[in-house]
Formats: C-alpha cells, sequence, structure tokens
C-alpha cells in the first residue's frame, strides 16, 4: 500500500539514479494523481560506459542521457523535471550552504510531503552522498512539524549493519512496465544490465522478480541524525 | 571515436603544438570500483579546461598508446589510450577503453573551451 501525498520531491544526482529504485514508486504516485518534481543534479557527464566500439564520447555523452532522462521521465509519467546544471563527480565540492539553499528553495516552491534522496553516507557514490547531505540539512532547518517525510535509499556493504531492514516497502507491481520502460530509457547506462535482467525474469527468477516489483526506503529517523 | 591509427594521431597532435590549447585529462576506475571489489584502491584524477600551450606531442608503444606532451617546463601524459577521433568542433579526442567499452583514461586538446 502506498500512501497518498500531497507532493513528492525527488533529488539524486544522476539520470538513472531514479530509475533503479524509485521509478515504480514515482509511477505509482503519478496514478494516484499525486504531483512528483524531480530535481536532477547533473547529466552524468562522467558515465565511463562509452561501448567498444564505442557508440559515445565524453563530450557528446550529456547530451545522450540528457534526452535519455527525458524519456525516462515521460516512461513514469513525471512532468516536473528540474535539471540543475552540476558536473557529473563534483557535486562533494560545491560550497555546502549553496546546495542546502538549492534544496531549500526546491522544498520552499513545492511544498513536498514527501522527499526521496540518498541516506547520507550509504549510498557508495560521492555525489550520492553529497545529494543525501544536503537535503537532509534542508529539511532539518524546518520546524519539526513542517518537515516532510524523507524516505531514503542506502546501498553501501555496510547498510544493514547501520540501518537494520527499511521499514518501507512498496510494491510496485502494477507498475513493473513502467519500471522497465524507464530503465530502459536509460539505455547508454543500462542496455547490457537489461538484457541479462529480461532472460531472468522470463525464467521467474525469484530473485530478479522481487528486484522488480519491490522497492525499498528507510524513513529518515531524526533521533538518529547522520550529523 | 575510431581505434587509434598512430600516424594520424600524431600529425593530428602535432597540429595543435605551441598553440594555447584547452585540456581535458582525466583517469578513472569508476565510483562503484571499491563498492563491488572492496580490495580496490579507487584512484584517479581530473582536470578540464586547463590552458596550456606545448612545445612537442608524441604518440608513443603499440595499442594501447601512450601520448605525451613536452611543455615548457613541464609534462602532459595519458597511457592506455585506444580510440581517438577529430570532433566537429576541430577537438581531438583520445580515450582509452577496456574491453567492456569503460572509458578508463581521456585526453582531450581544443583551440576553444571545453564546455563546463
Amino acid at each position: 500500500m502506498i500512501k497518498k501525498e500531497r507532493h513528492v520531491l525527488v533529488v539524486f544526482p544522476h539520470p538513472d539514479d531514479e530509475a533503479f529504485g524509485v521509478s515504480g514508486t514515482i509511477s505509482s504516485y503519478r496514478d494516484m494523481g499525486v504531483p512528483v518534481t524531480y530535481a536532477c543534479l547533473t547529466l552524468g557527464e562522467m558515465g565511463r560506459n562509452l561501448g567498444n566500439p564505442p557508440f559515445a564520447n565524453r563530450e557528446t555523452l550529456p547530451q545522450i542521457r540528457k534526452e535519455e532522462l527525458k524519456k525516462a521521465c515521460e516512461a513514469m509519467g513525471l512532468d516536473d523535471l528540474r535539471m540543475m546544471g552540476f558536473r557529473d563527480k563534483t557535486v562533494e565540492f560545491e560550497d555546502d550552504e549553496k546546495m542546502v539553499k538549492l534544496i531549500e528553495d526546491l522544498i520552499e516552491e513545492t511544498n513536498p510531503s514527501l522527499v526521496i534522496t540518498f541516506y547520507p553516507g550509504l549510498a557508495v557514490h560521492p555525489d550520492h552522498d553529497a545529494t543525501a547531505r544536503a537535503v537532509v540539512r534542508a529539511v532539518r532547518r524546518m520546524p519539526e512539524t513542517e518537515r516532510p517525510t524523507l524516505y531514503t535509499l542506502a546501498f553501501a556493504n555496510n547498510t544493514v549493519e547501520v540501518l537494520g531492514k527499511p521499514d518501507v516497502v512498496h510494491d510496485i507491481s502494477a507498475n513493473a512496465d513502467k519500471k522497465i520502460a524507464t530503465l530502459k530509457a536509460h539505455a547508454s547506462q543500462t542496455v547490457w544490465m537489461m538484457k541479462e535482467m529480461e532472460i531472468k525474469l522470463a525464467a521467474q527468477d525469484p530473485d530478479a522478480l522481487k528486484w522488480l516489483n519491490f522497492e525499498h526506503f528507510y524513513t529518515y529517523q531524526w533521533d538518529k541524525d547522520f550529523e | 571515436m575510431e581505434l587509434v591509427k598512430p600516424d594520424h594521431l600524431q600529425e593530428l597532435i602535432t597540429s595543435f603544438a605551441n598553440k594555447d590549447v584547452y585540456i581535458h585529462l582525466e583517469t578513472t576506475n569508476g565510483s562503484y570500483a571499491a563498492h563491488f571489489n572492496e580490495s580496490v584502491f579507487n584512484a584517479g584524477a581530473f582536470i578540464r579546461n586547463i590552458v596550456i600551450k606545448f612545445e612537442l606531442g608524441k604518440v608513443a608503444g603499440d595499442s594501447p598508446h601512450r601520448i605525451g606532451l613536452k611543455l615548457p617546463s613541464g609534462w602532459i601524459y595519458a597511457q592506455g589510450i585506444t580510440h581517438y577521433k577529430l570532433d566537429e568542433h576541430g577537438r581531438l579526442l583520445m580515450a582509452g577503453l577496456d574491453a567492456e567499452g569503460k572509458l578508463a583514461v581521456a585526453l582531450e586538446i581544443s583551440e576553444t573551451p571545453f564546455t563546463y
């Protein structure tokens, strides 16, 4: 059961960050008529996958990924995409206060009842952790009674040791087709992975079905703040 | 990009010598390297839109190639270059792609600035 929200704000640094663990949830909110804003900080300019023989180069990759991101949003039914213009792998080196302000402005404008991002320190990529820090700090500065709920994604190898099991599980099987379409929209990043995954799904592989149909979140606990 | 033809690449590199040029240089093994294999020591370096002037540029070795640029008082080099392209903006893009098509190193030279 996915709880209805007033407005959902999703903040991730890379095109495709939304696809793996949140696209079914986003599609579900859109089905319920809940507005969803997706702020994507970079265009994944530093992606390594260029193919061999190559289909792209360092300078053409951002344009390719921008188009993929737009297609992914169409697949999810998301119509409020914000491309924030940062460069991949540099988010942690930006001024921390500037990043908090950026999130504060997005929150003030969209007035979300739910914000979705990564969990700071347990999200593996430096951009993920930096994005998460900015979001947590921005929400923390709000009066407690006005804070939106914060759903976070964590996938570092030590996640379960630190946080235990995720407390929110969304069954998104009704939107599995949209999730696959979202993943496929990010073809430059996912085409090889999706070929393997579709074979597993066709064979009803239990782990693959679980991966597809369920999305997991840790509700951010202010009494166990990361800093 | 296509596989390096050393003689052609040498000509292209030489065409940028003794001019102010913008450089992009990057080495990486990916932000997830130590996540997938905790024994990996993850290291890399990145510079972009730094203006230099080199007096001699060379393609060395069999593929993957090494590219060295000699500056009046310094050096730039990249190891592992497999592919290259002179793009429609006249920028010389060189990259080292592994067997899976993942970029491990990039060296790019342009007379105009690269995007952000």
